[in-house]
């Protein structure tokens, strides 16, 4: 069931902070400020995963000129365990607070929690966004970040990067949230953890298509429909099952996929970029950038997140994965 | 789009391992560490008492040593990505796993940290070498007592 | 000698061609490969084939992972030929310890002076 927000709230501003490696990224012009420094000068890579969270949040609040204490609410996640970084950040930040957990789908489940809390009237202020912090994740998920083993070409590149949104009422000037479509969790049977975009493309093309199709919308409404993190590969399986739909091809175009161009063509990131840093630093930074510089009028944006632990990979189970969507335009 | 369906997509797009190339390169990396481990060898057979038979023990802990300053500099995991099994299958690799499994551990601490997650890749190297060479050697004592071979 | 180089190039390197194998075609981790492979050396030296491996090849025998499912099983043949039964548990590090102890060893040192860096470059 789609959700249409009446009140519009706006995407007053968006924090972007990116890791050392992420100055390599096409949209690192975009972000707000790139470290050199992988762990924030924190002693551990969590501690420096927290930090990251704080600053875009600072960015975004600083860009709108609103104090921590405006903000009514803070919604966000990352994909360590617990989400530690995120509840740490919250706990610093002192802002009302609750943890969303949807994998690499964070970033949008936190916007449309935040602009529910909008369009109810509980919120002026809200920040939402997602995080995610390369060596932190990778250790969780795969192996130690010294472990020499093959990567194969269907593997993404964990972003070290948090972007967070500034969610206010409706005002013009800004880019605002007209509806949103909440994904279910779909399992098309993947089952191996170094290809993640065949995983979670079938997530993506079931919310595309239930939000087109509850909105009487079509692919040629919207100047840009970006996915999360699908990877290159995952991109093209996805366009893939448009084709099969009966889509042809060439109208296909709006669709893009943030974590297969976000480290450009270069071999080294196999498939391309993933981590829930990925979709949150890629929205929140060139999105709104080029939709208030009336590049994009009306865009989707997909996030896309696999629902694994690496319990449930060593108990052999396959990967459901999910893709939440909000509808953005500009006047 | 039903599931059989949509496998059948991935298969047609996910591209095939590159067979030949990654075989390849195994070969000639685990191939260029043995070699090195030779020269090794002959360092402690002519510089130090060792014979050809007992010079493998001094070897493999010096290969370790070498994989452990490799590891540290981030450099093990390049050849990896490189050589793949050329880099895993040597006892460089054992090394790589414990090593670097310590290095990601040091921030929980010695004891619970680094202690308590040396061998969480490497373990399962150790247990299946323990198990089966107490079978082999299990199945190895029995045939030996009931006549069937020799020692 | 010049020889010893030359075989230990070629089974070290077919060795390690297998492993990629097991890897590629028979979709195995990495622990996966490597336990089937020691699983093969203990099995091979129990058949007495990998002692002659080591003389033809030298470190193309010895440093492979496969060795040290030889050298575990060789410990415990060597203990049992003496003490019979009880000699299959008790003689199984005798051998081999010098892989374990230096990863150990160089594990904590490893540990004590690095820290893991997640660039590429």
């Amino acid at each position: 069931m789609v959700i249409v927000f009446q009140s519009k709230p706006s995407l007053i501003a968006g924090g972007v902070v990116a890791g050392p490696l992420e100055k390599r990224s096409i949209f690192s012009q975009y972000f707000d400020a790139n470290y050199d420094d992988e762990r924030w000068q924190m002693k551990t890579n969590e501690q420096g995963h927290r930090k990251m969270v704080e600053e875009a949040c600072e960015f975004a609040m600083k860009k709108a000129g609103v104090k921590k204490t405006d903000i009514d609410y803070f919604m966000g996640g990352d994909l360590v365990n617990q989400m530690t970084p995120t509840n740490f950040a919250a706990r610093d930040l002192d802002i009302p607070f609750i943890g969303l957990f949807s994998a690499c789908a964070t970033s949008i489940s936190s916007i449309i929690v935040a602009s529910l809390l909008t369009e109810v009237g509980a919120s002026n202020f809200a920040l939402a966004g997602a995080s995610s912090q390369h060596n932190a994740v990778e250790r969780q998920f795969r192996y130690p970040i010294n472990y020499g083993s093959q990567k194969p070409q269907t593997a993404q590149w964990t972003v070290t990067a948090a972007g967070y949104a500034l969610i206010g009422k409706h005002h013009e000037e800004y880019p605002s949230i007209e509806a949103a479509t909440v994904g279910k969790s779909v399992d098309y049977g993947m089952d191996d953890p170094f290809h993640m975009g065949a995983a979670m493309a079938p997530a993506a093309f079931q919310t595309i298509q239930s939000h087109l199709a509850q909105r009487n919308q079509k692919i040629y409404h919207y100047d840009l429909i970006l996915t999360g993190d699908l990877g290159q590969l995952g991109l093209k399986l996805l366009k893939g099952m448009f084709v099969e739909s009966g889509i042809k091809s060439e109208e296909l175009t709006p669709l893009r996929d943030a974590g297969a161009e976000f480290y450009g063509q270069d071999e080294t990131f196999q498939s391309g970029a993933s981590g829930a840093g990925c979709s949150a630093a890629v929205f929140l930074s060139y999105v709104i950038q080029q939709m208030r510089a009336g590049t994009f009028k009306r865009v989707l944006l997909v996030a896309t997140g696999a629902l694994l632990s690496p319990l449930t990979f060593q108990q052999g189970e396959t990967i459901p994965c999910t893709a939440h969507a909000i509808e953005i335009t500009m006047k | 789009m039903e599931k059989e369906q949509y496998q059948q997509l991935e298969q047609n797009v996910t591209p095939k391992p590159p067979y030949f190339k990654n075989v390849a390169k195994a070969f000639l990396v685990g191939g260029l560490i043995c070699t090195i481990g030779q020269a090794v060898s002959l360092f402690y057979i002519i510089f130090f008492d060792f014979t050809e038979a007992t010079a493998g023990n001094p070897t493999v802990a010096t290969m370790v040593f070498f994989a452990m300053i490799l590891t540290g500099f981030g450099l093990y995991k390049k050849i990896g990505q490189f050589a793949g099994a050329g880099s895993a299958v040597p006892v460089t690799g054992f090394g790589n796993a414990v090593i670097s499994a310590a290095i990601e551990h040091r921030s929980e601490g010695l004891v619970l940290g680094v202690g308590g997650n040396l061998f969480k890749l490497a373990g399962s190297v150790v247990l299946f070498g323990v198990v089966s060479a107490f079978f082999v050697a299990l199945i190895k004592f029995i045939l030996v007592t009931i006549g069937v071979v020799s020692w | 000698m010049a020889m010893t180089f030359v075989f230990a190039f070629f089974v070290g390197g077919i060795i390690c061609a297998i492993g990629q194998l097991l890897m590629d075609y028979g979709k195995l981790t990495p622990g996966h490969t490597l336990s089937t492979l020691v699983v093969a050396g203990a099995i091979l030296d129990g058949m007495g084939l990998y002692e002659p491996l080591i003389n033809f090849a030298g470190a193309g025998a010895t440093v492979p992972i496969t060795s040290f499912g030889n050298s575990l099983t060789h410990g415990a043949l060597a203990e049992a030929e003496r003490h019979g039964l009880v000699g299959v548990l008790t003689g199984m590090f005798e051998v081999t310890s010098s892989g374990i102890s230096a990863a150990v060893v160089f594990g904590f040192i490893g540990a004590l002076i690095f820290k893991p860096k997640g660039n590429v470059d």
